[in-house]
């Protein structure tokens, strides 16, 4: 270990974040590699190493031969000061080497607000900002992770961006490099290369042409490169490895458990939820493949607990079965399983009761709306008497605490919808008073409302975020409406979701913003101990920047939208229906229902159907 | 009924970073991917039936670690050491196992080393100076307790210490009390920086060697 990095450890919090050194983490012999990378979360160690993409990808990449993957991530602010007080560069976990060292730098950027963080790891491994000053070939500096559906606002850092899931375009940008370091190419040959790959872009190959009033007017696009850019998507997950042997953290991380993923997609089509559209077609895993897995999995790390993940798990149609073979193994060894996204539902009740013998705390539902009509809106195919009578099975079952999450400012929501919110609270509350078993616990009802952020490739994609204002009016006005003793209103700020909002929709006009804000101190800006919304505003205004341009203005049908090129694979004739069916309050069926040709079975090339 | 079993390991390189908690946790999941049932405690949230004697500071290297457990079923304990290590994280590693026969009480004694680091001073004068500063026949030390502050003096808890200049850094080799009083070789340092601050090292880094019983002979 580097004699700078033993003496600071001891002054920061947690030090073994910053060690590596874990069970089951991938050490190669350095002789016996060509390519190394660094693969990058721009968050805390406890954040990503609880990522199922970055696990996921880790092992795909170090299955490569030549190739040796490690990680790293972001350092709490204590440690950040030390090593750059100390001269000690960003390094990966595994070799303790500079990330500098590297030859290829891959991000996985999730959610917009980590953006400032890329930006400071960069920095703090000594490496220029934006891809323009870096004129080698090496290192090569990309990004995957769902925010590339709208690549833009991080356009002039990154080299080129992985649209879609990374399996398999990872490994192909990885072996184009390889060929290209050995060829001696320059950085623009291997772009031009890279370019033609499918699901990667290249942004200094587009160049946006802007009207007077700030919008889009046209992409220009050079260097041969597609004027669309087709998001890359694994259609056999089957036959796709699965990382059975993950590594061991040694200390605590959010999520400490073996992740069992049951499919990829969402047959729902909540009008609100982008990751509902970006990660169709519906694919799920065999029954047995998931089993033999999750045991393998378990076996290998002594995790004593699994959870059944996905975007609305219930809807994995064989869950039964599934439950029923992994608790086959799991009860006898005291293994406990989870499942994370349930939907308030009798089916999902039951599988639910289950599973959780012992530990009864609170359940979480997440009506999202107060009224039907406000659900219908939004397509949350949830009626208070599903929820009414999860909540019967639930406290009949010995449960004492309810947390219900609703959305303020969605589209077409008036003070009726946010006073139906107390109303449905109130109801779960009598339904408590009908139904406890244990009355005498109490009863603890928790709602909790966040401000609704219009994301690009969903059905709202165009339309207006609620001023910071109304959000407040309409908490105020919740606020007073809310009585019971037994019922808690927790409300989240509208200022990160403000700044979010003009991230996730912005077009490259921003980035000058987000080095701003990391210039002035800004970093991990998703933890509130960073976060100052005071210095995204003064970022705004130096740079000329009117944040409610991108946040609370509606786009108009026709606007070209910063993420034009890229293609989630729904076309943007479904999203703009499914933005009029909201407006209308009429649902539109689920895929298994009826599938209403949404357009991602086109990314299934090889004939395979949608969640078979 | 299997008996109570006691193990001897190392704590090293990046494994010294792992708090107590960590390795309790990894020392659980090690025995379950090892396939060693652990004896768990009965009742409502059961718990592995595992303790380490004396509990070592974050930064601390160890070759003497003790812990004890207790196993559902009677295994061959010889390969015990090589199997469990073989699923540990870097820097664990299991040296033996044996039925436990002496009481955690009996150990009294801890010898421990350590590398004084000193950026820009003469070493053979700073282990001079350390050892004319230890061999004081007080030394007392402010230290914060669980009350507020706290004053103790370190020496009844020093047996031997002995400075010596290398080539790079000063070792220190103390006999130590491990408990009754319990000295944590961080006070050593501590009463440097206290009373002595112009032989307080730049950095230090303790290693446990060995534990004894009050009589001076090895405790296994
Ligand atoms: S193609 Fe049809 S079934 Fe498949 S995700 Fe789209 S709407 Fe659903």
């Amino acid at each position: 270990m580097d004699a700078r990095l033993e003496r600071i450890l001891p002054r920061v919090l947690k030090p073994a974040r910053y060690v590596g050194g874990e069970y089951q983490q991938i050490i190669k012999d350095k002789a016996d590699v060509d390519l190394r990378m660094a693969f990058c979360f721009p968050d805390v160690y406890e954040i990503g190493m609880s990522n199922i993409g970055m696990r996921i990808l880790y092992d795909v990449i170090n299955r490569m031969p030549g190739v040796w993957c490690e990680r790293v991530f972001a350092p709490w602010g204590d440690m950040d000061a030390e090593m750059r007080k100390a001269g000690i560069p960003l390094y990966a976990l595994e070799s303790g080497d500079p990330v500098s060292e590297f030859d290829v730098l891959g991000f996985s950027v999730g959610y917009e607000m980590a953006y400032p963080a890329v930006l400071n790891m960069l920095d703090l491994a000594g490496i220029p900002l934006r891809s323009a000053d870096r004129p080698d070939l090496t290192p090569l500096v990309f990004a995957g992770g769902t925010s590339c559906c709208n690549p833009e606002p991080m356009a002039p850092f990154f080299d080129l961006m992985v649209v879609g899931e990374g399996e398999e375009v990872d490994c192909e940008l990885l072996e184009l490099f390889r060929h290209a370091q050995k060829s001696g190419w320059s950085k623009t040959q291997f772009l031009e290369a890279a370019a033609q790959i499918q699901g990667i872009y290249v942004p200094a190959f587009y160049e946006p042409e802007y009207n007077d009033d700030g919008t889009i007017k046209t992409v220009h696009t050079t260097h041969n490169a597609p004027a669309r850019v087709t998001k890359r998507i694994i259609e056999d997950l089957d036959a796709c490895p699965f990382p059975t042997h993950p590594i061991v953290p040694s200390t605590e991380i959010v999520h400490d458990r073996v992740n069992v993923e049951l499919f990829r997609g969402c047959i729902r089509g909540c009008r609100f939820c982008q990751a509902g559209y970006v990660y169709r077609p519906v694919r799920p895993r065999k029954t047995e493949t998931l089993i033999k897995q999750g045991i393998e999995a378990l076996k290998s790390t002594g995790y004593q607990e699994a959870t059944l993940l996905s975007l609305s798990s219930s809807d994995y149609r064989p869950l039964s079965d599934l439950c029923d073979g992994m608790l086959e193994y799991c009860e006898p060894r005291s293994i406990s399983l989870s499942l994370p996204s349930l939907r308030a539902d009798n089916f999902s009740m039951d599988i639910m009761s289950r599973l959780q013998k012992v530990r009864k705390g609170g359940l979480t539902f997440a009506p999202e709306a107060g009224t039907q009509r406000l659900r219908d809106a939004i397509n949350k195919n949830v009626t208070e008497e599903d929820l009414l009578n999860s909540c019967r099975v639930a406290f009949e079952g010995g449960w004492n605490g309810v947390k219900l999450y609703f959305m303020l400012g969605l589209p077409t929501e008036t003070d009726e919808d946010v006073l139906g919110i107390a109303e449905l609270a109130n109801r779960v509350l009598h339904c408590w008073r009908q139904y406890a078993k244990f009355k005498n616990r109490g009863v603890r009802i928790t709602v909790s409302t966040s401000c609704f952020v219009p994301k690009p490739h969903s059905p709202f994609q165009w339309e207006a975020q609620v001023t910071m204002a109304e959000y407040q009016r309409k908490v105020n006005l919740l606020r007073e409406n809310i009585r019971a003793r037994n019922v808690t209103y927790n409300w989240h700020d509208p200022d990160t979701s403000f700044v979010e909002a003009v991230l996730s929709r912005g077009d490259r006009r921003i980035a000058d913003v987000i080095e701003h804000v990391w210039r002035h101190g800004g970093n991990l800006e998703a933890w509130g101990d960073y976060f100052s919304f005071e210095r995204w505003m003064n970022a705004f205004k130096d740079c000329g920047v009117d944040p409610y341009f991108y946040a609370c203005r509606e786009r108009g049908a026709e606007e070209i939208m910063p993420w034009e090129v890229i293609d989630m694979g729904v076309t943007r004739r479904h999203l703009r229906h499914e933005r009029d069916q909201a407006y209308k309050a009429v649902l539109s069926p689920d895929c298994r229902k009826q599938c209403t040709a949404c357009g991602a079975l086109k990314l299934m090339t090889k004939g395979g159907c949608c969640d078979a | 009924m299997p008996e109570k079993l006691r193990m001897r390991f190392s704590k090293t390189g990046r494994a010294i970073w792992l708090s107590h908690l960590d390795l309790m946790r990894t020392m659980q999941r090690a025995f379950l991917r090892a396939e060693y049932p652990l004896k768990y405690s009965e009742g409502f949230n059961p718990h592995a039936q595992i303790s380490i004697l004396l509990p070592l500071s974050v930064g601390v290297s160890s070759v003497c670690e003790l812990m004890d457990f207790q196993l559902r079923e009677d295994v061959d304990l010889t390969q015990l050491p090589e199997r469990l290590t073989s699923v540990m994280p870097e820097g664990i590693v299991i040296h033996e196992a044996y039925p436990m026969e002496n009481k955690s009480k009996f150990l009294k004694w801890l010898r421990v080393t350590a590398r004084l680091e000193y950026d820009d001073r003469n070493l053979e004068e700073m282990a001079a100076g350390l050892n004319a500063f230890y061999a004081q026949d007080s030394i007392v030390i402010t230290r914060k307790t669980k009350r507020g502050e706290g004053q103790t003096d370190i020496v009844p808890a020093i047996q031997t210490l002995n400075a010596t200049a290398g080539e790079r850094h000063v070792e220190l080799e103390a006999m130590i009390s491990a408990q009754e009083p319990t000295l944590n070789p961080d006070h050593l340092i501590a009463a440097l920086r206290q009373l002595k601050p112009e032989l307080a090292p730049d950095f230090a880094a303790f290693t446990r060697q060995e534990v004894y019983f009050e009589n001076g002979e090895v405790f296994r």
